[in-house]
């Protein structure tokens, strides 16, 4: 039985990391109105820059997206910023691990 | 001011300087210190190689000022000093000449060569006392500048660098990003504090739907703001937002509260005229020479004016402005392709923090997207790389030779998917 009175954070439930990859490259390409598939995301391919070719405005867009999505509120002064937009996967991985919902 | 001393020791001999630190603080260290040993400040919109090679035509001996070990631009590279807080006693503030030539700053012009702007210290320092006087900062208190601008930006240049040296402001050295660090830069910044900022990141904070802190003013420029937004954010942040038009040309020329009125105000000596063809022209003032609007500009009462929205040309994405003449130019000098051409689509197409990107429809039989994309990246600010590339087998031109708007309009409904 769930203890009501105790407002532990639960984490989301168990989805695997395939189809979390899948739902986070969903929202990107959505977010961002790119050109290509969701499935054609490498996931370890660099979103910055060279690779799938984001910028800043659209690293801010993911950031929206994810915040929405998942109640994360990414920082740039955390050292981890720069490792997770390194790839899709990298992205997967934090935010499967920091998600609030 | 010691150290400014100790940056002007430390720059070379060169008369022109490309300062490019992402810090606010040592950027205006930076300037501060080329201004007092005469040099000139290189201010191009992008600091893309092929723009880094045009200036090094334009300016023979520029040298880049940078406080970034990884910085790979192509000009020889002076690198910030560390500062080690000492005080040197007795240093004065240095008298500058109002006829100095501070800066250059460029426009992306539509041959493909940037077209630079001379500013002179006297003007600079005018206009930026006439933006203070309208945003109410000289009430002699002393207010903190949290700008989410970078100083380079013609706007962040002159609403944070300039106006913090212009009001004695203190100047926060970061430059925040996400709402998140916008808001925690923002809290821990001393009151009255001022955010100057853009539509782009302003949505993003409203969108955030996190606690704002408390704020004494916000400033908005690079793209005009809709009243609705505008009464969203003062509301959020019961505050008020001023928003500042202008121009890389004329610098900063108008004002409003947006959330009370469509109408800009125009900074005091200066004044608008339109010309038979409808072309609005600004002089007086601050502004260097009688210079035309790259905006439609209806004229109301006094020194009040609307803006109708940009020139058919012109692009402008998050602040950063080029024409489609000039995209165009720089798509079709890439070896091999045979036709191409940019296109804006209309702002349904806009993402979530409003901003909307341009496309483009290439005929290039023996490239590849990527090859393609890399090429462009050498010769354009990233922000205006197409979105999507569209290859073509031919563009639907007239018999002039001209792309009529309804043609591209229709090939780019056939291409583009529709807005979500």
């Amino acid at each position: 039985m769930p203890d009501n009175a105790s407002p532990v954070r639960q984490p989301a439930p168990p989805a695997s990391s395939k189809d979390l990859e899948r739902e986070v490259a969903d929202l990107i390409v959505q977010a961002l109105n790119l050109d290509v598939t969701a499935a054609e995301i490498t996931p370890d391919a660099p979103l910055y820059g060279e690779g799938l070719g984001l910028d800043s405005i659209d690293i801010l867009e993911i950031a929206l997206v994810v915040s929405k999505q998942y109640g994360i509120q990414l920082r740039a002064d955390s050292e981890e910023n720069e490792h997770i937009f390194r790839s899709l996967r990298h992205l997967v991985e934090y935010i499967a691990a920091h998600r609030t919902k | 001011m010691s150290d400014v001393a100790r940056v002007a020791a430390a720059l070379p001999a060169g008369q022109h300087v490309l300062n490019v630190c992402s810090d606010r603080y040592r950027f205006t260290v930076g300037f501060a210190a080329s201004l007092v040993r005469g040099k000139v400040s290189l201010l191009p919109s992008t600091h893309t190689p092929e723009v880094i090679r045009q200036l090094t035509v334009f300016a023979p001996d520029a040298f880049c000022l940078t406080d970034d070990p990884k910085c790979d631009i192509a000009l020889p590279r002076t690198y910030f000093p560390e500062l080690k807080g000492e005080v040197t006693a007795g240093l004065a503030v240095p008298a500058i000449d109002s006829e100095q030539l501070a800066a250059y700053v460029f426009t992306s012009g539509s041959t493909g060569t940037p077209l630079p702007y001379k500013k002179t210290w006297g003007r600079l320092l005018r206009c930026v006392h006439n933006g203070a006087s309208r945003l109410g900062l000289l009430d002699g208190r002393t207010h903190t500048i949290v700008g989410t601008v970078p100083p380079q930006h013609m706007y962040g240049f002159e609403s944070s660098v300039l106006l913090g040296l212009q009001t004695g402001s203190a100047l926060c050295a970061e430059r925040p990003f996400y709402p998140a660090d916008i808001c925690s830069v923002l809290a821990s910044a001393p009151r009255p504090r001022v955010l100057i900022s853009t539509p782009v990141h302003l949505r993003a904070l409203l969108a955030a739907g996190m606690p704002l802190p408390e704020t004494d003013l916000i400033v908005s420029a690079t793209a005009p703001l809709s009243h609705e937004l505008a009464r969203a954010v003062e509301s959020a942040f019961a505050t008020r937002l001023l928003e500042i038009y202008g121009s890389t040309e004329t610098g900063q020329i108008a004002t409003r509260r947006t959330a009370e009125t469509a109408e800009w105000q125009l900074w005091p000596g200066v004044t608008l005229t339109l010309k038979d063809d409808g072309q609005a022209w600004a002089q007086g003032g601050h502004v260097e020479q009688p210079t035309p609007m790259c905006d439609v500009l209806e004229l109301t009462e006094g020194d009040r004016f609307l803006l109708h929205g940009r020139m058919a040309d012109l692009v402008n994405i998050a602040g950063k402005r080029s024409s489609l003449a000039y995209l165009n130019h720089q798509l079709s000098s890439i070896r091999g392709v045979v036709d191409g051409t940019f296109f804006f689509p209309d702002e349904s197409h806009a993402s979530n923090t409003g901003v909307t990107r341009v496309a483009a429809f290439v005929v290039a039989p023996d490239l590849d997207a990527a090859t393609l994309t890399e090429e462009l990246r050498r010769r354009i600010d990233p922000v205006f790389l197409p979105r999507p590339l569209m290859f073509v087998d031919k563009l639907p031109r007239n018999g002039t030779g001209k792309l009529p708007q309804e043609a591209l309009r229709e090939l780019a409904a056939r291409h583009l998917r529709p807005p979500t």
